[in-house]
């Protein structure tokens, strides 16, 4: 591997303060996704700081009935953690969707959200690629796109990110609080993660020098109803193609609020917020869940080899309500 | 008798090395100052190298030297001289030789380094600029370029056609003509292909390499650099998998017996996961078949056609095309097979080469058939069920598919099928049954093997073969030991050595016929030894006798029609004052017995999926293999061998599918998350029954190979089930959730 | 080059390698202990997978500065001959074939079984999906995880 520095820190403020100090630096804990980009000369940072030594590894309650995630807890305690079982089981169904029992032993929950596009080409620096290297080209435009974008692309980008865990964050709404120099602040989660636009190595709003110390989720965990459904090419240990986040509020048959999220279609868990309005105070049954899976794909752009995407994502979005909904067919 | 193995589910011998973590595998052996190389590999699938740039890589302290096309001394010029024993008719790639770039990450430049890392980190800093060439990689595109499909090369026969098949299809009443298409795929085998040179101070070498077979890395290395193949010792102990990928020597071997010769130093190249794409794969083929038949289901006539890619400089063949007339009795038989050059590495046997691919689009054809004729598929298999190899006009050895039919189907529970397609349902799963034949040949070649009895009652015995998995080293030992009568724990088997006596490469399912004969052989010849030492002794009741009269078991001879006459080994060893008794055999198939018939194996494969009907989710539920191969020498190894196979057709049907974007000319999902096998999640129920009849014309121990016809016909029966769940027919592989979708 | 004090096994091993340097090859290369295998060096394969303080994890993806304080356990301290109740059921299913795999197979499986000592066939395919067998052996693995929670329990 290329030489690089490595410090070791032990609370946010200094890790902020390392970060901001040093040229081309990054933030390590689990590694999951850092260490195998680093390993294809993907990213190839200069200084690398070891963050696992701060105190953000808890999940606590919070007075709002939400719940805290820290930061550096792993995606395998989180979604074994009883409080998350019980009151987020979409979280935890989301979590579990996704890597493997070893890999999800290791990665951390703010990792999650920083994990990079599975692209081919984002991969593979013989080939041009705008994320990797801006002003490259974009090779899946016109190249295997199969796995990419249907939502949101742009002429530079077609990526997907690549994240169950994500998926279901965003359906519930969750906070990310991060550390900057400026002091804290909080994100939503919808802004978290960026369209790839002109600027497609950004994958976050997240600024350089800020770090990410825990995850909030509203006290709504809709663990009533919801869903996850995730489409991929083998039972166990790919990406999604597509996959589906469903909450409902219901009241009777009557759908309160609805949160849809679609993950492996877009630079960012998608989410239509005119489809969710549409389904308040309505029935639920098949129909107003065509007549809404009909909304979310109206805006879909497909590709040369992902334009199935489009309509698998438009029947899943109806499986998952009907399944959230509890229909049986 | 206590010492009776053959065909006993006994234990691997090598499972406790395997399963402590004590095997060790090529990339592992090691000596103090071994250095380590890393390869650099090329960006481009053709042009040439206009300047290679390795000045930062060797200021860094530690690397040791950079190879690239221009500081390689040149080797051996003649092309003869790298042609391996499994080399395809052509120019076999020559690493590092000139600036000619020829396919997509070929190897450029060798960096060697005192650490791992290092080198890793100066392989970065190799800079290479390339004078780009137009390539093409596109196998559709270039149909009009093809070229026949021939040449010689061993295991493949040029395909034949017999009868008239133009005038037999025309006057059929019933015809299908369609066309099927697989992706590429790659081996992969768990252990990455490595190889660990050992410069000994003699100047000769050790070699650890990755290969299926010892005696080809040995060859190839004394006739590329002009050594002695005295000065030449290739070892390969444990093979962390293969499947056809380590058949001919790959360039880890050529750059690290390289590195080591001109440093004189040793040296390891262990390749990366995307560099095991760097080399060979399974060709994509396009494939077009029409059959005709009588209303009653008679076959008429059939035509299969395929055409295949190659490399540049090497005509890759392998039996795609040569099923039809082994399966069907049919007089009208047309088979041609075609080849593409494109820019791209010399495709590579893959587990069933030809076999895999050939058969899954003959027998979706078939099954496309008995919907035409509403005619039950294995019904119509059935009425066409030949006696004879109709290509050969011979018959077969032993063929037990009628029976494989019988009984897969009853295993199965065939009868109860509906016919009609979309006809089972549960929840949102559309469930379909499907069925198909699997075929390949049962092979014999030449084998030698050695053995050596000692006065302690232990008995080694040595073959320079390959254990990839297939369990080898296990049937060596129980045919050994039931042989001459020892218990298992008393024998030793030893292969992966080119200082062991001959043996072909480890491939083609012919092992176990090939090297299990040679041993049950060397064997005998101790027996008779053994015998002859025990006629001497004073008063010997086995003077004279015949090895026919007495039996070897339990470590003694006895008589066998006076069993209370008997001798043991120990008492003969010690009696004649013997220390060891050496005997060496070599087997020469029996051409002229063999050539009378057709030898092949066979399979009946039945598979149940479910598709969603909404999402078009595949899950393969349920697969009963039935199998005629021979006789089974070790229950337990071989029902492995056959569940890895079926494993290979399901993930062949549903998953792996190398994808090269041909801009680039490059296989662009290069590693294990991007190119998908299948994992445990994806595991149906598998049955596997075998029909066993002993084969001795194929072998003396009846045994006819089984490493690839687990795998022959699985993709076609996955296939063929699709269709019966959803009423969609796929002619392309994998079949991914969006073909399936309806 | 930082120095790294480490117990694999039970045992202390001080090692000089960069930060981020993975346990891999510092088990492989430095302490050569080959039981734990390299199949793809990015987490994709689990033929890596060692025990931290009991829990599976790959090694590839475990620098070697985060594992200081935490008890290793590779294939190699498992049992000393091939006696733990795993690896004894891995031989009598026949679950290696090539055999590469089986030290990521029987580690994942061996400290799952400690959290879960009678597991359902769904516990088991769950827990073990995260190693690739090429070989294709996963029912007999599978059967073998089995049989070792028997012996177990």
């Amino acid at each position: 591997m290329r030489p690089f520095t490595f410090t070791k820190v032990r609370n946010s403020a200094v890790a902020v303060k390392e970060i901001s100090e040093k040229e081309e630096a990054k933030f390590i804990a689990g590694g999951t996704n850092l260490l195998d980009l680093m390993k294809f000369d993907v990213m190839i940072p200069k200084n690398i700081i070891d963050i696992t030594g701060i105190a953000l590894n808890y999940i606590k309650n919070l007075e709002d009935g939400g719940l805290r995630l820290g930061a550096l807890v792993t995606n395998s305690d989180t979604a074994y953690h009883k409080e998350v079982e019980n009151r987020y089981p979409l979280l935890s169904h989301a979590i579990l969707a996704g890597a493997s029992p070893q890999l999800r032993n290791k990665a951390t929950d703010a990792g999650n959200l920083l994990q990079r596009t599975r692209c081919y080409y984002f991969y593979d620096p013989a080939t041009p690629c705008n994320k990797r290297e801006p002003g490259s080209g974009c090779s899946a435009i016109h190249g295997y796109n199969r796995w990419h974008a249907i939502f949101g692309a742009s002429e530079k980008c077609i990526a997907t990110h690549p994240s169950d865990m994500c998926v279901a964050l965003a359906a519930l709404e969750a906070k990310v609080n991060v550390t900057g120099p400026n002091g804290e602040r909080n994100i939503p989660f919808e802004d978290f993660h960026r369209l790839p636009g002109d600027h497609p190595e950004k994958d976050t709003n997240l600024s350089k020098d800020e770090i990410i110390t825990s995850i909030d989720l509203p006290a709504n965990g809709f663990a009533e109803n919801f869903s996850y459904i995730k489409n991929r090419d083998r039972a166990s240990y790919s990406f999604a193609l597509v996959s589906i986040a469903v909450g409902l509020e219901m009241k009777g048959n009557k759908i309160k609020e609805a949160r849809i999220v679609l993950g492996g279609v877009a630079h960012k868990p998608w989410r239509n917020k005119e489809a969710e309005a549409f389904l308040n105070n309505k029935e639920a049954n098949r129909e107003n869940f065509e007549a809404v899976a009909d909304v979310i794909v109206r805006e879909a752009k497909g590709y040369e080899y992902n334009k199935f995407k489009i309509e698998l994502a438009r029947r899943s979005v109806v499986r998952a309500l009907m399944q959230a909904a509890k229909i049986e067919e | 008798m206590a010492t009776n193995f053959i065909g006993k589910p006994k234990n691997r011998v090598d499972g406790r090395d395997k399963v402590t973590g004590t095997a060790k595998y090529t990339a592992e052996f090691h000596r103090p100052g071994l250095l380590h190389g890393v390869v650099v590999s090329g960006t481009i699938a053709k042009g040439r190298i206009k300047n290679i740039d390795t000045t930062a890589a060797l200021r860094l302290e530690g690397v040791v030297e950079v190879f690239t096309h221009i500081n390689t001394p040149k080797q051996a010029w003649l092309d003869l001289s790298y042609k391996d024993m499994d080399a395809p008719p052509g120019e076999p790639f020559r690493p590092l030789h000139n600036d000619k770039i020829q396919f997509n990450m070929q190897p450029v430049a060798l960096v060697v380094a005192e650490t791992l890392e290092l080198a890793q980190y100066a392989a970065t800093l190799v800079k290479v600029e390339y004078e780009v060439e137009e390539h093409r990689t596109k196998l559709a595109d270039h149909l009009e370029d093809a070229i026949d499909g021939d040449g010689f090369r061993a295991g493949f026969v040029p395909p034949k056609s017999q009868g008239n098949f133009k005038k037999a299809f025309s006057n059929s009443e019933v015809q299908l003509d369609v066309e099927y298409f697989h992706g590429a795929e790659h081996h992969n085998p768990m252990e990455m292909h490595a190889a660990t040179v050992f410069y000994e101070e003699d100047g000769s070498l050790t070699i650890y390499d990755k290969t299926q077979g010892v005696k080809n890395s040995q060859h190839y290395i004394s006739m590329v650099f002009g050594l002695s193949k005295k000065k030449v010792r290739v070892l390969s102990p444990f093979v962390g998998g293969a499947f056809g990928s380590a058949l001919r020597p790959q360039y880890q071997l050529f750059l690290a017996t390289l590195a080591a010769l001109e440093l004189k130093r040793s040296v390891k190249v262990e390749l990366t996961r995307p560099q095991m794409f760097s080399f060979g794969h399974r060709p994509i083929t396009i494939q077009n078949l029409k059959l005709g038949a009588s209303p009653d289901g008679k076959l008429k006539a059939i035509s299969h056609k395929a055409f295949s890619e190659t490399s540049r400089f090497e005509k890759y063949v392998e039996n795609v095309v040569n099923w039809a007339a082994k399966l069907y009795d049919c007089d009208n038989i047309e088979q041609v097979y075609k080849l593409v050059r494109l820019d791209m590495y010399t495709p590579l046997d893959m587990r069933a080469p030809g076999g895999a691919t050939g058969v899954y689009a003959l027998e979706s054809a078939m099954d496309e058939l008995s919907y035409k004729l509403k005619m039950d598929p294995m019904e119509l298999r059935l009425k066409n069920y030949s006696e004879e190899d109709k290509s050969e006009g011979k018959p077969f050895s032993t063929k037990t598919l009628r029976e494989c039919f019988q009984k897969g189907a009853a295993k199965f529970g065939w009868e109860k099928r509906n016919p009609q397609p979309r006809s089972m349902k549960k929840g949102h799963d559309l469930i379909g049954w499907g069925m198909a034949t699997g075929v390949w040949d049962a092979m014999q070649v030449p084998a030698r093997a050695k053995a050596e009895f000692s006065a302690d009652g232990t008995l080694t015995v040595g073959s320079a073969t390959a254990d990839i998995g297939t369990g080898t080293y296990t049937i060596m030992t129980q045919i050994a030991a039931e042989t001459l009568g020892l218990p298992l724990e008393k024998v030793k088997a030893n292969l992966g050595d080119s200082d062991l006596p001959f043996a072909f490469i480890e491939g083609g399912s012919s092992t176990a016929a090939s090297v299990g004969s040679a041993v049950q052989k060397v064997c005998e010849k101790i027996a008779k030894k053994l015998l002859k030492e025990a006629g001497k002794i004073k008063d010997s009741p086995f003077k004279g006798a015949n090895p026919e009269e007495v039996i070897f078991a339990d470590e003694m001879i006895t008589d066998k029609i006076n069993p209370s006459i008997s001798m043991s080994f120990a008492e003969i060893m010690e009696s004649r004052e013997l220390e060891k008794i050496n005997k060496k055999y070599m087997l020469l198939p029996n051409m002229l017995k063999q050539n009378k018939y057709s030898r092949n194996t066979h399979s009946a494969v039945f598979a149940e999926v479910k598709v969603d009907e909404d999402l078009g989710t595949i899950k393969v539920n349920r697969i009963v293999s039935a199998i005629d191969g021979g006789r089974i020498l070790n229950l337990k190894t071989a029902h492995s061998q056959i569940l890895g196979g079926v494993v290979w057709g399901i993930s062949m049907a549903v998953h792996e599918d190398s994808f090269m974007d041909h801009t680039f000319g490059r296989f662009i999902n290069h590693d294990l998350s991007k190119y998908h096998i299948s994992v445990n999640a994806d595991m149906p129920e598998i049955d596997v029954v075998f029909v066993e009849e002993p084969d001795m014309v194929v072998s003396s121990v009846g045994a006819k190979g089984i490493g690839e016809i687990g795998m022959v016909g699985v993709a076609a029966a996955i296939g063929n089930a699709v269709f019966h769940a959803t009423g969609k027919r796929v002619r392309s592989l994998p079949i991914t959730q969006e073909k399936a979708m309806t | 080059m930082p120095e790294y004090n480490l117990n694999v096994n039970g045992q202390s091993f001080t090692v000089e390698a960069a930060a981020d340097t993975p346990v891999l090859w510092v088990l492989r290369d430095h302490l050569r202990l080959v039981g734990t295998k390299y199949g793809c060096g990015i987490g994709q394969c689990g033929a890596c997978t060692i025990h931290l303080d009991g829990k599976a994890q790959r090694s590839c993806l475990t620098p070697v500065s985060s594992v200081e304080n935490a008890k290793i356990t590779t294939i190699e301290g498992l049992s000393e001959d091939g006696s733990h109740p795993v690896q004894v059921a891995w031989k009598e299913a026949d679950a290696p074939q090539c055999g590469y795999c089986q030290a990521g197979q029987i580690m994942t499986a061996s400290s799952f079984l400690r959290e879960n000592p009678a597991p359902s066939n769904e516990e088991i395919r769950k827990a073990m999906h995260g190693n690739i067998c090429r070989c294709a052996a996963y029912n007999r693995i599978e059967k073998a995880v089995a049989m070792a929670s028997e012996k177990l329990t």
